[in-house]
């Protein structure tokens, strides 16, 4: 693309001029400014016009805030709570109590880990049955003491393996979206990185669904998509498109509220700014649905997954 | 996930498909059969006790002993709202799916009794898009959901389906909440929801609906999972054990109550409506 390589060839540019005015050449400073100027008027033009499979490189970048930060970053007091009392502690999914300005609410959310030990204990991000157990667990103890709950989606999907077959990996999804489906508690859901298919759905029937801008959302992966219906794996960046994963897509078909802004160039760049965006969202929502009799706030919920489907009637 | 095996599964057993005067071969036993006898057997191997696919309309006809509806809701169709393409047009496979069924999709929410107990029945076809969920799918069940709520009478899915549509994209996805919330209805009005697992029952509609009956019951041998086997020899790079998958290692782990041959599901199914409902 002609476009990135001239941000790369400007970004070069910015450093090294960064560098010489270091070592004294103040003459410099107005040409950096000028730099710095067209550098984010290209990004910002790059970032409005990503394929649907550049979103999905961000959407997977490797230094992209997980759950774990924005639990860190958003709210205080965090206590996390583990296992499902019938087989294990799934550490691809954290769960727990925590205070959102000063209101508490449950969080739950799938984190896949920073670095390779890190991400091997927490598989990932791909539960198991006992990671999504443990998040219902979690979500009766928030509609017993009337919390909000609080989730962010960030899998590539269920575990694929023998034991979360044997365990019952189907029920235990199914069981989490009927769960959410009926909460008498506020629910509000952010996308915030790779929201695959039922795995990530389990977490995501809400009153509010928010999506980070550069977030994707998606019935099955693009290269699972690819092979299968395109017959190669290669075809992915086309699979990409036909299947309208981006936040865009998405506000557009129905399915989410919200579209959470992202630091130009992504929530990698600049996670601080990140946090405060994603934390001013959050606010905005809680407070539309949190004075809401519970009664209603189901029925109004339940509306709206019934309301999503398209069909024709006559 | 799951789908392509199961695709080339299907597909490995078109030639077997029973149609009027046909022989072919048991897959299990090998035996030649004369398709005729296979139907008076509810598409059970004489010999070995294999259970051929059944399609939508059949299971009608093999549960119900009075049937006022075939289909409630016959005019719900699909449409390509995406306009999904692929190595075929979305609307193409429809069409061709429509034609060589007849349905209009892969459920069917027939009304009717099972003996002298008014019944939903609500039983998909594999051979429409491989019973893929979409919105069809899921508009139809819910309003088969609502009208057994009406009617308080038991709600029953006959399962065989690949997973959510993926030509519907997160369309499709959202069906799985659509259809759970329904269920969570029924749950709240005291109606009995028995879901029958039958070859295959995988994905999304294993991962919703399917497991979240009163009630399952798998008929034997069928494959029933969250993902495919193919997917999980990948993944975990090993050959899967035998069996698998399967219903009998299913009842084995706990996840099903049981599994009940074919001659014996309506009797069961009304037996159970007996001693739960009413």
């Amino acid at each position: 693309m002609e476009l990135n390589k001239e941000i790369q060839s400007l970004s070069e540019r910015i450093e090294i001029l960064r560098k010489e005015i270091k070592e004294g050449k103040k003459e410099k400073i107005s040409e950096l400014v000028q730099a710095r100027a067209q550098f984010r008027k290209l990004t910002k033009q790059k970032m409005q016009n990503l394929t649907a499979w550049e979103r999905v490189q961000l959407a997977r970048h490797p230094k992209r805030p997980h759950t774990s930060d924005y639990i860190q970053n958003i709210f205080t007091d965090f206590i996390e709570l583990h296992g499902d009392r019938r087989f294990g502690d799934d550490k691809a999914i954290i769960a727990g109590f925590a205070f959102f300005e000063g209101i508490p609410v449950a969080v739950i959310g799938h984190e896949k880990g920073k670095d390779t030990k890190e991400k091997i204990e927490r598989n990932f991000g791909m539960p198991h049955p006992e990671g999504y157990r443990k998040a219902i667990r979690i979500m009766k103890l928030a509609e017993k003491f009337n919390r909000p709950v609080i989730t962010f989606i960030d899998t590539p999907g269920a575990y694929p393996g023998i034991g979360a077959e044997e365990r019952g990996q189907s029920q235990a999804i199914a069981e989490s979206i009927m769960t959410m489906g009926g909460l008498k508690v506020p629910v509000i859901c952010t996308v915030i990185g790779e929201g695959g298919s039922g795995g990530a759905l389990a977490l995501g029937v809400g009153d509010k669904i928010l999506m980070l801008e550069n977030a994707i959302y998606s019935v099955i992966s693009p290269e699972g998509c690819a092979a299968i219906l395109f017959k190669s794996q290669e075809k992915a960046p086309e699979a990409a498109e036909s299947l309208k994963i981006t936040a865009k897509d998405l506000k557009e078909l129905g399915i989410i509220d919200c579209i959470v802004p992202e630091p130009l160039g992504g929530a990698h760049l600049q996670p601080k700014k990140m946090f405060r965006l994603l934390k001013r969202a959050i606010r905005n929502n809680l407070k539309k649905i949190i004075n809401t009799d519970p009664e209603e706030l189901v029925e109004k919920r339940q509306a709206k997954f019934y309301s999503m489907g398209r069909f024709i009637e006559k | 996930m799951g789908l392509k095996d199961l695709f080339s599964r299907f597909k490995g057993r078109k030639k077997l498909q029973v149609e009027r005067g046909e022989w072919l071969k048991c897959e299990k036993c090998k035996t030649l059969l004369y398709s005729e006898d296979l139907k008076k057997n509810m598409k059970i191997c004489p010999h070995c006790g294999y259970n051929f696919r059944m399609n939508a309309k059949e299971r009608v006809d093999m549960f119900l002993d009075e049937i006022y509806e075939y289909d409630l809701f016959p005019r719900i169709k699909p449409v390509d709202v995406l306009n999904f393409k692929d190595t075929k047009r979305y609307k193409d496979r429809i069409k061709q799916a429509q034609e060589k069924t007849g349905l209009n999709d892969a459920i069917i929410i027939a009304y009717g009794k099972i003996y002298d107990r008014e019944v939903i029945l609500a039983p998909m076809d594999f051979r429409f898009m491989g019973g893929s969920m979409g919105s069809v799918v899921g508009a139809k069940f819910v309003r088969g959901a609502e009208f057994a709520i009406e009617k308080k009478i038991p709600f029953i899915t006959v399962t065989a389906s690949g997973g959510a549509r993926m030509q519907e994209s997160i369309i499709s996805l959202m069906q799985m909440a659509k259809t759970s919330i329904a269920v969570d209805k029924m749950n709240k009005a005291g109606v009995l929801y028995i879901s029958i697992l039958t070859d295959p029952t995988m994905g999304g509609v294993s991962a919703s609906f399917a497991f979240l009956g009163d009630v399952i019951i798998a008929e034997p041998e069928s494959l029933i999972g969250f993902a495919g086997p193919r997917v999980i020899e990948q993944t975990i790079k090993q050959q899967l054990p035998e069996g698998f998958q399967r219903s009998e290692f299913l009842l084995e782990k706990g996840q099903i109550d049981m599994v009940i041959d074919r001659r014996n599901l309506k009797k069961t199914v009304y037996t159970l409506i007996k001693q739960l409902n009413g």
